[in-house]
Parts: C-alpha cells; sequence; structure tokens
C-alpha cells in the first residue's frame, strides 16, 4: 500500500501492483481489441496502421466501413460486457464471501435466461425485445432472492442457498420453454443462453454503455472502501462506521442491474463473472474486492475468447460462450482443487 | 412383472420388520411395529400411485380398463398398457426408488442435511458424459451410454465427496461447489447442443428429464444396475448408521469406514447414473424425500432407506402423473415437475433450518 500525498494536505492510499495489473490488462485488451478489428471475423484483412489509422478518422471510407459498422461494435460489445460480468462476479463474491459465488451460479443469469426464452418462445419478439426481457427477468429474479434471503439482514450464506434453490427451479422452467418450442426457436434460444457476440451493432452496445457509465461510479467511487470493509465480517464493518444492509443492498441492485444488462447484450456468457476477479486476486496478490483489476481482465477476457472462438477451428466460428464455458469449467475444477486445501471453499 | 420382484427384493432382504437383536430396542415402546405399519401403508400408497400412473395419461381409462389391458391380452386397452403405460410406471418405479436410496446415502456419507445427487451436480455429470457419447461417438441406444453415464457420475461423485468432506466443508459450501459444477457441465451441455442442431432436438427432451420415452428393453436393460445399487445400499445402512457417530466410535463398533465410504460412493454412482441415462437428470427428489421420511423415522438408516425407497417413487410417479394432468393434451416431463415443485421445499427447508450458518 502507497500513500500518494499533495501538498494540500490530500492523501491518497494505492496499491501499486493493483494499478500495474490493471493498467496491464486494460493494455491487452485494447491490443487484443485492435487486433480483433484487425483480423476480426471477417474475409477483410487489415494491418494494425491501417486499423490504427481508420480508429482516428483518417482511413479509406471501405475500411472506414468495416471498422466503424462492422467490427469495432463487436469488439465494444465484448469488452463491455466483459467488464460488467466482471465487476458484478467481484461485488457478488465479495459479498457472499466465497469465489464460487458468481451470479452465474447463484441464478441470476438463469433469471435473465428465463426472461429472454419467454420473449423468444412465447412472443417470438426481436432482439430488442429480447434484450428487454433479460434485463426484466435478471431484475426480477434478483429480487426474489433478495426477499427470499432477507431476515433481519442478508447473510451471505443464505443467499448463496436461496440462489440454488432458485436456480434449479429456472433451470426446470428453462427446459420447459426449450421444449415448447419450434427446433429453429430453440436453435435461437440456446444460441442466445450460451452467449454469443455474432452481429452485434451499436444497438447493444449503447444501452449497456449508458447502464455502466451509472452503475460503475456507484460501486468503483461510491461503495469500493465499504465493501472491502464488509469482508471483515459485518460487525467489524459497522464497528468502523459502514452502513452494511444499505452498502449490501445498494452493490447488490448494481451488480444485478450490470449481469441484467450485460446478458442483454451477449447473453450471459458463461464463466467471466467466476473467473475473472479471482484472476484478478491472484495477479493483484491483494486482499479485497479488486473492482477495477477484475473489471480489466473482465475486458481482456472476453475480448481474447471471442478472438479465439472466431479462429481456433478454421471452418467454423464458435459462439464465445463456448469457448468460456470450457475454459471457465476446467478453471472451476481446479479451483476446487487448491481453494479447498486452503479451506476457502 | 419379474422386474417389479426385483427392484422389491432386495427390499425384503433387508426388511426391517425382522426384529433387530433386543438390545438395540428401546425398552417399552411400540416403535417398531408403528414404523413396519407406517411402511405397510406406505407401500399402498405405491400401489395406488402405479394404478394411478396405468390409468392417466391422454386417454384415460377406468382402474377396471387398466386392470384388464394389465391382464386380458385379448382387451382394447392392452396394447395401450403394455407398450406405454407399463414400461414407464416401471421406469419411474425404478427411478424413484434409485433417486431416493440415493439422496439418502449421499446425505448420510456426507453428514450433510443438503446432499442431493441433483443438486449436487452428479445427474448433470452423468447427463454430460452421455451427451457427450451422443454427439461425438454417435452412440444412440441405452447400452451404449449407460456406460458413460456411470463414468460421468462416478467422476463428479468423487469430486463432489473430495470437496465436500473435508473437514472445514459446511453444507452450504458442499452446496455451492455442486452448483458450482451444475453451471460448469449444464454450460458444457448446452455448447455441445449448439454445435449440433440434429442432436440438440433429441437432447432438449432428454436433458430435462422424462419418463415419456420408456420403452421395455430400456427398462429391462437399466433394471440390472439399479438392483446391484439397490442391493448395496441396503447394506449399507448399518455401516452409515455406525458412521454418523463419527470414524473413531464407528470403527470401535467394528465398522469400516474406508470401506463404507467406497461402497457408498459405488452405490450412488451405480444408482444415479442408471436413473440418468434411463430418464435424463431429475433433481430434488434425493433431497425431499429423505428429509420427509427422518421426521416419520427419526435417523436410523435401517428404517429410512426402506422409507425412501418407498416414498420417492411415490413423489416420482405422482410428479410424472401430475405433468400428465396438467398440461393436457401435451404433458409437462417429470424433470420438470419435481424442479418446480421441489424448488419451493428446498427454500422453504433453507429458510427454516440453520443450515446457512457458514
Amino acid at each position: 500500500m502507497s500513500v500518494l500525498r499533495t501538498a494540500g494536505g490530500f492523501s491518497l492510499a494505492y496499491r501499486p501492483r493493483g494499478l500495474a495489473v490493471g493498467a496491464g490488462c486494460a493494455v491487452l485488451a485494447l491490443v487484443a481489441a485492435v487486433f480483433a478489428i484487425g483480423s476480426g471475423s471477417g474475409d477483410y484483412p487489415m494491418s494494425f496502421g491501417q486499423v490504427l489509422r481508420t480508429l482516428l478518422g483518417t482511413g479509406d471510407p471501405a475500411d472506414e466501413f468495416i471498422v466503424n459498422d462492422v467490427r469495432l461494435p463487436r469488439v465494444a460489445t465484448a469488452l463491455l460486457v466483459g467488464a460488467a460480468l466482471a465487476v458484478a462476479g467481484a461485488v457478488f463474491q465479495s459479498v457472499v464471501r466465497n469465489p464460487l459465488g458468481s451470479p452465474d451460479v447463484l441464478g441470476f443469469t438463469q433469471g435473465a435466461a428465463t426472461g429472454a426464452l419467454t420473449v423468444i418462445v412465447v412472443f417470438g419478439g426481436g432482439s430488442l425485445a429480447l434484450a428487454s426481457g433479460a434485463v426484466v427477468g435478471g431484475l426480477a429474479t434478483g429480487l426474489l432472492i433478495y426477499a427470499l434471503a432477507w431476515r433481519q439482514g442478508v447473510h451471505g450464506y443464505r443467499l448463496v442457498l436461496i440462489g440454488i434453490g432458485i436456480t434449479a427451479i429456472l433451470t426446470g422452467v428453462n427446459g420447459y420453454l426449450l421444449t415448447r418450442a419450434q427446433i429453429t426457436d430453440a436453435a435461437r434460444a440456446v444460441l442466445w443462453i450460451t452467449g454469443s457476440l455474432d452481429g452485434r451493432g451499436w444497438d447493444d452496445a449503447m444501452p449497456l454503455l449508458v447502464a455502466m457509465a451509472v452503475l460503475l461510479p456507484v460501486v468503483l467511487i461510491g461503495c469500493a472502501r465499504a465493501l472491502h470493509m464488509l469482508e471483515m465480517g459485518d460487525d467489524a464493518a459497522f464497528a468502523l462506521g459502514v452502513r452494511v444492509e444499505r452498502t449490501r443492498l445498494t452493490v447488490l441492485a448494481a451488480a444485478v442491474l450490470l449481469v441484467s444488462f450485460g446478458a442483454a447484450a451477449a447473453g450471459p456468457v458463461a464463466f467471466v463473472a467466476l473467473t475473472a476477479p479471482q484472476l484478478a486476486r491472484r495477479l493483484t496478490k491483494s486482499p479485497g474486492p479488486n473492482l477495477l483489476p477484475s473489471l480489466c481482465v473482465g475486458a481482456a477476457l472476453l475480448v481474447t475468447a471471442d478472438l479465439a472462438a472466431q479462429r481456433v477451428f478454421a471452418d467454423r466460428q464458435l459462439p464465445v460462450g463456448v469457448v468460456t464455458g470450457v475454459l471457465g469449467g476446467g478453471y472451476l475444477v481446479w479451483l476446487l482443487a487448491t481453494e479447498r486445501k486452503a479451506g476457502r471453499i | 412383472m419379474t422386474l417389479v420382484s426385483l427392484t422389491k427384493s432386495p427390499r425384503a432382504e433387508a426388511d426391517p420388520t425382522d426384529p433387530p437383536p433386543p438390545a438395540a430396542r428401546p425398552p417399552g415402546s411400540g416403535r417398531h411395529a408403528r414404523r413396519a405399519a407406517g411402511l405397510a401403508g406406505a407401500l399402498l400408497l405405491l400401489l395406488v400411485i402405479c394404478a394411478l400412473s396405468l390409468a392417466v395419461g391422454a386417454k384415460p381409462l377406468s382402474v377396471g380398463q387398466a386392470w384388464s389391458g394389465l391382464t386380458d391380452s385379448a382387451s382394447a386397452e392392452y396394447t395401450v398398457v403394455h407398450e406405454m403405460r407399463l414400461p414407464r410406471t416401471l421406469l419411474g418405479l425404478m427411478t424413484g426408488v434409485a433417486l431416493g436410496l440415493a439422496g439418502g446415502v449421499m446425505q448420510a456419507l456426507t453428514r450433510n442435511p443438503l446432499g442431493d445427487p441433483g443438486l449436487l451436480g452428479i445427474n448433470a455429470g452423468a447427463a454430460a458424459a452421455v451427451v457427450s457419447a451422443i454427439s461425438f461417438l454417435g452412440i444412440t441406444g441405452f447400452t451404449g451410454y449407460v456406460w458413460f453415464a456411470l463414468a460421468g457420475a462416478a467422476a463428479v461423485s468423487v469430486l463432489v465427496y473430495v470437496v465436500g468432506g473435508g473437514r472445514g466443508a459446511t453444507p452450504a459450501r458442499l452446496a455451492l461447489a455442486g452448483a458450482a459444477l451444475n453451471a460448469a457441465l449444464f454450460s458444457y451441455v448446452n455448447a455441445v447442443q449448439l454445435l449440433d442442431t440434429a442432436s440438440l432436438d433429441r437432447m432438449r427432451f432428454w436433458t430435462v428429464g422424462s419418463l415419456a420415452g420408456a420403452h421395455g428393453d430400456t427398462v429391462l436393460r437399466v433394471a440390472p444396475f439399479m438392483a446391484v445399487g439397490v442391493v448395496l445400499a441396503f447394506a449399507l445402512a448399518r455401516p452409515l448408521n455406525a458412521l454418523a457417530l463419527g470414524d473413531d466410535s464407528a470403527q470401535a463398533l467394528g465398522a469400516r469406514p474406508a470401506r463404507a465410504r467406497a461402497g457408498s460412493m459405488i452405490a450412488v454412482t451405480l444408482l444415479c447414473g442408471a436413473a440418468t441415462a434411463a430418464c435424463g437428470p431429475i433433481v430434488f427428489v434425493g433431497l425431499m424425500v429423505p428429509h420427509m421420511v427422518r421426521t416419520l423415522t427419526g435417523p436410523d438408516m435401517r428404517w429410512m432407506l426402506p422409507y425412501c425407497a418407498v416414498l420417492a417413487p411415490v413423489l416420482l410417479l405422482g410428479a410424472d402423473v401430475f405433468g400428465r394432468v396438467v398440461a393436457r393434451p401435451s404433458e409437462l416431463q417429470v424433470g420438470i415437475v419435481t424442479a418446480v415443485l421441489g424448488g419451493p421445499f428446498f427454500l422453504y427447508f433453507v429458510r427454516r433450518r440453520k443450515v446457512a450458518r457458514a
């Protein structure tokens, strides 16, 4: 922990390693983004210089169309979704004090999936309706879980168990909706549940960008310190002047909104919310929620995963959720094996 | 009908009506007589549900018609009953027995009230293995993929036990580890389905857990695995009772903890793997039934397991019949009914009990 002092008597405490990790991952994410724009999903290769020139507004018109209307929105969506899911995951893991307590496991993404599936199967709506369905479903599930877990405050483990129960119910409901669908709708629904960035435009990225512009300051500036203190236990945090229940409600609401909007943009991409905060924590080697490093790691993770999903198999493009699901599942098993020895799971 | 006797005979073997040694009997109580009477009542209930399962469906039959369909090969209902209702009922019966016993054994083994094979990801492990077999190796028949289901169930149950058997493991932690595994396995299943639309069409009905596809030969082929699992589970009743006292006391009482644990894992794997291969992953049956039974019998496994084996199929067949009635003319798959009805039970249980203590 280092402290920066200004002449006026102000001071700012920061962790150099955390900052370095955050900056490193942000650079990695941007480089991967530029690389993804350059080679991208298409058959129109562009050099690194060409991409940079086009981004700065001095490229030729053909390049501009490819970059600004096709590849940039996709990459921007990937960066934003990765960042949103990662911050939400960091918040959840911090509140339930368990590395496995990510929104994938606790039913919030299942809720978003139920909302989206209802739109696809029952109403047959387009992409805007689908996105709204996901947001509504995620929010409703969040409210339900919070209400059921409430008993003179929300204890982390009650939240976990209620979330698991709700997940199991919603998995049943989602399975039912899938069996009711026509096979084409079912294929579309499974693609959405897995999470895919194919054909994402600015319409998908903008709502998420707005939501993040509002929510991230609330979490990162408003609640990060309180969240850090909450990890020491409710009593200690209360003694240090944290309004325990209000903080918890605020960060959970923000995290649920982030997950819902993220899922609305690209589907509930599996395990980004679980792995990104854990990777960030291992890189920074510092306790606490590690919100900012998680954000950068998440963005880098999703952009790289999308790049890999497009290029690993030459003949076919995979949805990004397949890559994160398989990698995240492997990481989860490793996490179970190692964290158990340390007694944290 | 040989099948019914096959699944029932082990129950008779371990039948608790033969009196335990007098020393074990609490003095001056008619508890055993009451429990035996309760078991008889539960069996009667099971018979009623079986009859209902034969009679209720897209073509409703009266009980008399169902009976004549069952016994009289010349009757009009013979085909309906023998081709569709009977295999379905038998499969539901066997799956129910398997899931109930697996839940009871798992809860005793992990000493954890949330030890449900569905919740801990064991059924999902079997499902993931079967889906891989269908999609990558082109295996279709039950005999082909039952081995994959067993391997998947075995892998996950070992993993869950390693994670959940440690000293620091609390119910919530074990449930969380299981839920995370479930999420990973289902995302894998989704990914496989996505790559192959043809298999999605087949698998989306299987992955919700359904008895609708039951055939006579599925029933015949799944029976041996379940029979071995059932016999093993009943044989484990005493060692598990001893294990409940802790390893040291169990050893002093003559039980071998390592052997009992290994046996339990094998039993759970056989029961869950075969059940999942036959009708897809089904959650909450293994959770609910042992808890309900425990309020009736107390913690003695020698009574608990037989009760589980009788009441779990009552629940499963009841859910199946309910699913046939509620969404006429189509039907709700049994896995969906148990998830949607079992979920609230789980929530109630979690809120009521202090399992949430970390």
